[in-house]
């Protein structure tokens, strides 16, 4: 395999303008197929989720889901598409082993939903609009296996194995119109606007969007032009770039090849290209050619989707708030800084905080516990902070317990642990461990006296009314006390000794 | 063959019927009658590709158990139980190959069944087996069978028509009282003309097309083959109704048939006669009975009116593009990865594109492969729209023809077929002429109509069997039934009783030098 | 319309996965020739107004609840098969990729 020349990616954006273009393909979680009843289910066992329709056999008829029709115009109306009043499913006839009928059941000149765009909003809050020009129905692929040959690649297998069980399952492309005018924001639009995509179809609760699973797959097209030229260069196809990370190399690559190229006085070949991860790098797949004569017609085995406007406006009012407008909605009524709530979304706790305020937390409350104990133990962990086991509740109950002085914040943490490991809940860690706050003020006076005349000068400070100074002292008798002692009640009996109002 | 075995395969499904039900014989009886009957004559006929002999005879007895235990079990039984019938080859069955005449699928047995056979398992009625067709149901004579051609029983060195001829001939040889066959073009109208039988292609979407393997999805419909018009109102009150399976299925009951095979009489019914369907181009001896069942209905107290449908002149040519570019997309499955038969090529890579290559090269047969060609072609870019899209055109100026038509008459009548029965091998070097058998059945497709053919006599001049067809509006298949049995008994009166009475005897036939070239029966 | 020639054929049966003699494609080009021929009349017929009818008896919304039915087991959806491996469908090599 030879490598392709690249230029650096500066030098790329000095001489030449971007214009992309994405079909991302999302499956749907409906519980059957698109066109027959087999369960939709990831992962089973080879062959088991199929039955005559799935493998293609002859004689079979395909009939539509509802549900998966339901969720495409779900899918077009939050893209801000309109709907087609009528559209049909067309065939598209190419042979290959994963495709059991050698057509794949689609739409092609009829799509559900046209016309529509996206505000993307990127990391430094610049939005840029991506104008969305379809999205349709479709059917997904079986899975192919490559066998020998080197690590499960097409190229030198000895074989393949195929299993259907992906086969037939619900598909809407969605298919941008070209996207001109980002520049040497390319890259990071391009990772943006799959992540938009993401979020909303997981939002609508069409779609598990695991892009590691497949769930959202991203076919991205990338030329190049000259800045001042409005005629579009010859573009690449990238196929199945599968990670929100690979979207941006990928796309950043593609730049630098096909400015390399540009720069020898060679023409772009319009082709497929596959991405890969190892080398950060794309490889030629096949050239356009008349192999891509699809022969697309009506499908003759189904008949037209009608799409009335109540339909559309009852899916419409079913719709939940769209992610963007809800991120807006909770920064305000959180109150958090910028830096804060983007740190929360990176971190993916923001619908954690949202339930845990909803539990009876305070937002700083919420955030303290999400972004200051739990995100660190989920990394460690390595799942989703949300999947640790900690829920809204567990989160109350702690704060509860030292708003209450009855254990001081580091007890807390400890506590949080027992509840990770399971043993039980927060009072009963409390109970079991022994974690209570040493209720006798006689050893903490002793210890507030000995704090006092070790810093005669702070306790002198206090008197006069330097209220903020008293941490060095409540410091103090923490240390005295390994802990023990709930700084709360410190602080009071601080106060009370020095005859200073709080 | 006893007296009685020879007796009970020439009766009608419904005497059969009366028969079973007032016990005066079993289904154990009529099923064995009917496959001594096949094991006696089809070694010349060629009409059955398989034989289910056990399961068939299974099916009959649990039928006379039922009758024998009386009560509900009894009563329970459809009218039909009881009845044996064949099954074309182009209908997926459980426990028997499906082959549709190709050996691309030569020894495949489908996992599941058609929706219409399991309506006649649920009818409990026995299914002698599987009958030849020409390969997928593409062509118009049987001759394009995998496994040899079926023959005429009325002549064993003509063509029993096609693609259904082995219901047609299966039933004409009474080693079957009903069939099921499928019809794209006119292959259940055509053959069932050309071997004095009646057959029905239902109104598209009357009968579940699930689990027929597809030719020409918009064109597809499976129907009855049977001796008389009533029989096939009967079969087609089995196999009929909705079914959620096949999206184009109607919801309409279609439960009015039998009734209307039984309304016997046709007064006051304006019945028209399609001007370009006769006349130039057809046979006399076809045209000369044709003449006379008009006069037969305006006897019978009918109106008889002419009525012009321009555009049926480009039907021809629009099928011709429109069944062969489905065609190719429904038999792109056929590759050698999920079923049926894999061919490895001779030499060079083996790459499954080459093994997807050599089998379709090997499995199909010349005329499929045209017609794969063909509609590769007329879909193909830069053609679509001259050729599918023109074609489609088409089928909206013949709906709207025969909208016009039909408000002008109640049924439409015309020859079912140019010709009687042509001899084999005639013309298997002309696609072009086998293709013009077609040109009176194929109208009814196109425009989704139903349509009814039954025997209309014998020619003069070579005394062979000349069919005619009715056409209704979509969904009205009753009028059909109605109209289809009064002309049936005016005629079996003139007759002295039913046309296959004057077929030959089979058992004293000898073949001509055309011989099977393969296959057989079992 | 152009007529149907050789090297049209040659790649109509590549389309469609036929592999084909020489022989074959010069019978196929003369076949084709003649029907392609026959329904040329087809696309002078219908003016631009008419519209084309893809299904002959309209219907609109046929739709299935999704709602689970029936599957096969493994072995039942190999049964067919040419060739299998670990409940799977084995097929040779694959030239090219999508």
């Amino acid at each position: 395999m030879s490598v392709d020349a690249t230029l650096s990616f500066e030098e790329a954006m000095e001489k030449y303008d971007p214009v992309l273009g994405f079909e991302v393909h999302v499956e749907l979680n409906t519980k059957t197929k698109m066109f027959s009843s087999a369960p939709n289910v990831f992962g089973d066992e080879p062959n088991t989720n199929v039955n005559e329709v799935d493998l293609g056999m002859p004689g079979v008829l395909p009939v539509v889901n509802k549900t998966a029709v339901e969720s495409s115009i779900k899918i077009g109306l939050a893209l801000n598409c309109k709907i087609a009043e009528t559209c049909r499913f067309a065939r598209k006839n190419y042979f290959y082993p994963d495709t059991p009928k050698n057509f794949q059941t689609s739409q092609y000149d009829e799509p559900i939903a046209y016309d529509g765009y996206l505000d993307i909003e990127l990391e430094d809050g610049t939005v840029f609009r991506v104008e969305i020009e379809r999205a349709h129905m479709e059917e997904d692929a079986g899975k192919l296996t490559h066998m020998g040959g080197a690590a499960g690649r097409i190229q030198g297998a000895d074989y393949s194995l195929v299993d259907y069980n992906r086969s037939g399952v619900p598909l809407v492309e969605i298919v941008t119109k070209p996207i001109e005018g980002a520049g040497s924001r390319a890259p990071e639009l391009a990772k943006a606007y799959v992540a938009a995509v993401r979020e909303i179809v997981k939002n609508l609760g069409v779609s598990d969007a695991k892009m590691e699973r497949g769930n959202v797959r991203c076919d991205a097209n990338v030329s190049l032009r000259p800045h001042g030229r409005e005629r579009f260069g010859i573009r690449s196809e990238t196929k199945n770039v599968n990670s929100l990370r690979a979207v941006e190399h990928a796309v950043r690559y593609e730049i630098q090849r096909h400015a390399a190229v540009l720069d020898s006085g060679e023409p772009v070949i319009q082709e497929t290209r596959h991405w890969h991860e190892d080398t950060r790098s794309t490889t030629s797949g096949r050239p356009k050619s008349d192999a891509d004569d699809y022969r697309y017609f009506p499908e003759p085995d189904l008949v037209p989707v009608v799409a009335s406007r109540e339909w559309v406006e009852e899916l419409r009012a079913t719709l939940p708030e769209p992610p963007a407008e809800r991120r807006k909605r909770l920064k305000e009524a959180w109150g958090y800084s910028d830096l804060e709530f983007r740190d929360v979304v990176n971190a993916g706790v923001m619908d954690s905080i949202e339930e845990t305020i909803a539990a009876g937390a305070s937002a700083d409350v919420a955030r303290k516990w999400w972004m200051g104990e739990i995100v660190g133990r989920a990394k460690v962990a390595d799942v989703d902070p949300s999947e640790l086991g900690v829920t809204p509740q567990v989160i109350v109950e702690l704060n509860k317990l030292v708003e209450d002085g009855k254990i001081n914040n580091k007890m807390a943490t400890q506590v949080l642990d027992g509840v990770l490991a399971g043993e039980g809940t927060p009072a009963e860690i409390v109970e079991k461990r022994g974690l209570a706050v040493v209720s006798d003020d006689g050893p903490l006076l002793e210890a507030i006296d000995a704090a006092l005349a070790a810093q005669p000068d702070v306790a002198e400070k206090i008197r006069g009314g330097k209220v903020q100074a008293i941490g060095a002292i409540v410091g103090g008798v923490m240390k005295a006390t390994r802990g023990q002692a709930d700084a709360g009640r410190v602080r009071e009996l601080i106060l009370e000794k020095l005859g200073v109002e709080g | 063959m006893t007296e009685l075995k020879n007796e009970l395969i020439r009766h009608s499904a419904a005497d059969l019927a009366a028969k079973l039900a007032a016990r005066e014989v079993t289904a154990v009886e009529v099923t064995q009658a009917h496959l001594d009957r096949i094991a006696d004559v089809d070694g010349q006929v060629n009409a059955f590709l398989h034989v289910n002999s056990e399961e068939a005879l299974a099916v009959a007895a649990e039928v006379d158990a039922a009758r024998a235990a009386g009560g509900s079990a009894a009563e329970e039984l459809h009218a039909l139980a009881g009845v044996p019938i064949a099954v074309k080859d182009l209908i997926v069955t459980i426990g028997q190959p499906t082959t549709a005449g190709s050996k691309i699928l030569e020894g495949w047995h489908s996992p599941y069944d058609a929706t219409v056979v399991k309506k006649l398992r649920a009818a409990k009625m026995p299914i002698l087996g599987k009958t030849n067709l020409d390969e997928f149901a593409m062509g118009s004579s049987t001759e394009h069978s995998a496994y040899g051609p079926t023959r005429n029983p009325w002549d064993l060195d003509r063509i029993p028509g096609g693609s259904g001829g082995g219901s047609a001939a299966a039933v004409a040889a009474f080693e079957a009282p009903l069939a099921l066959g499928t019809d794209t073009g006119g292959s259940i109208r055509q053959p069932g003309a050309v071997t004095g039988t009646v057959g029905v292609k239902p109104t598209y979407g009357a009968v579940s097309r699930y689990g027929a393997i597809a030719m020409a999805s918009s064109l597809d419909q499976i129907g009855p083959v049977s001796r008389t018009v009533l029989d096939s109102a009967l079969l087609q009150e089995v196999i009929g109704g909705h079914d959620p399976f096949d999206s184009t299925s109607l919801t309409d009951p279609f439960n009015n048939l039998v009734a209307a095979a039984r309304v016997g009489n046709v007064a006051g019914m304006k019945i028209g006669i399609i001007k370009e369907l006769h006349g130039e181009g057809y046979q006399t001896g076809v045209e000369n009975r044709f003449n006379e069942s008009l006069q037969l209905l305006k006897d019978a107290g009918a109106e008889i009116v002419e009525v012009s449908c321009p555009n049926l002149k480009y039907a021809l040519g629009a099928y011709y593009l429109i069944m062969p570019s489905e065609v190719s997309s429904n038999l792109a499955k056929f590759d050698g990865v999920r079923f049926g038969l894999r061919v490895l090529p001779k030499d060079g890579p083996m790459t499954i594109e080459r093994v997807m290559g050599a089998t379709r090269a090997a499995g199909f047969g010349d005329e499929v492969k045209r017609r794969i060609i063909l509609g590769t072609y007329a879909l193909s870019a830069g053609y679509y729209d001259a050729y599918y899209g023109s074609a489609q055109k088409v089928r909206t100026l013949i709906q709207r023809d025969f909208d016009a038509a039909f408000a002008q008459a109640d049924v439409l009548i015309s020859p079912t077929a140019p010709t009687t029965a042509f001899k084999l091998g005639e013309k298997l070097d002309d696609p072009l002429a086998m293709y013009l058998n077609d040109v009176a059945t194929i109208p009814a497709n196109m425009a989704g109509i139903p349509g009814l053919s039954l025997p209309g006599g014998l020619a003069d001049e070579d005394g062979l069997p000349v069919g005619i067809q009715l056409l209704a509006p979509a969904r009205e298949d009753a009028r059909l039934y109605r109209v289809g049995a009064v002309l049936e008994s005016i005629l079996e009166e003139k007759w002295g009783g039913p046309i296959l009475a004057k077929a030959p005897d089979l058992k004293n036939a000898v073949l001509g030098a055309v011989s099977n070239t393969a296959g057989g029966s079992n | 319309m152009a007529a149907i020639n050789r090297d049209d054929v040659a790649h109509l049966a590549r389309l469609a996965h036929i592999e084909m003699s020489a022989e074959e494609l010069d019978r196929m080009a003369v076949e084709l020739a003649v029907i392609v021929d026959s329904v040329k009349s087809v696309s002078e017929a219908a003016g631009e107004d008419v519209p084309a009818t893809s299904h002959p008896i309209p219907l609109t919304n046929v739709f299935r609840e999704d709602v689970v039915g029936h599957t096969f087991t493994a072995e039942q959806a190999l049964s067919g098969a040419p060739d299998a491996f670990e409940n799977r469908f084995k097929v040779p090599a694959i030239l090219d990729e999508d």
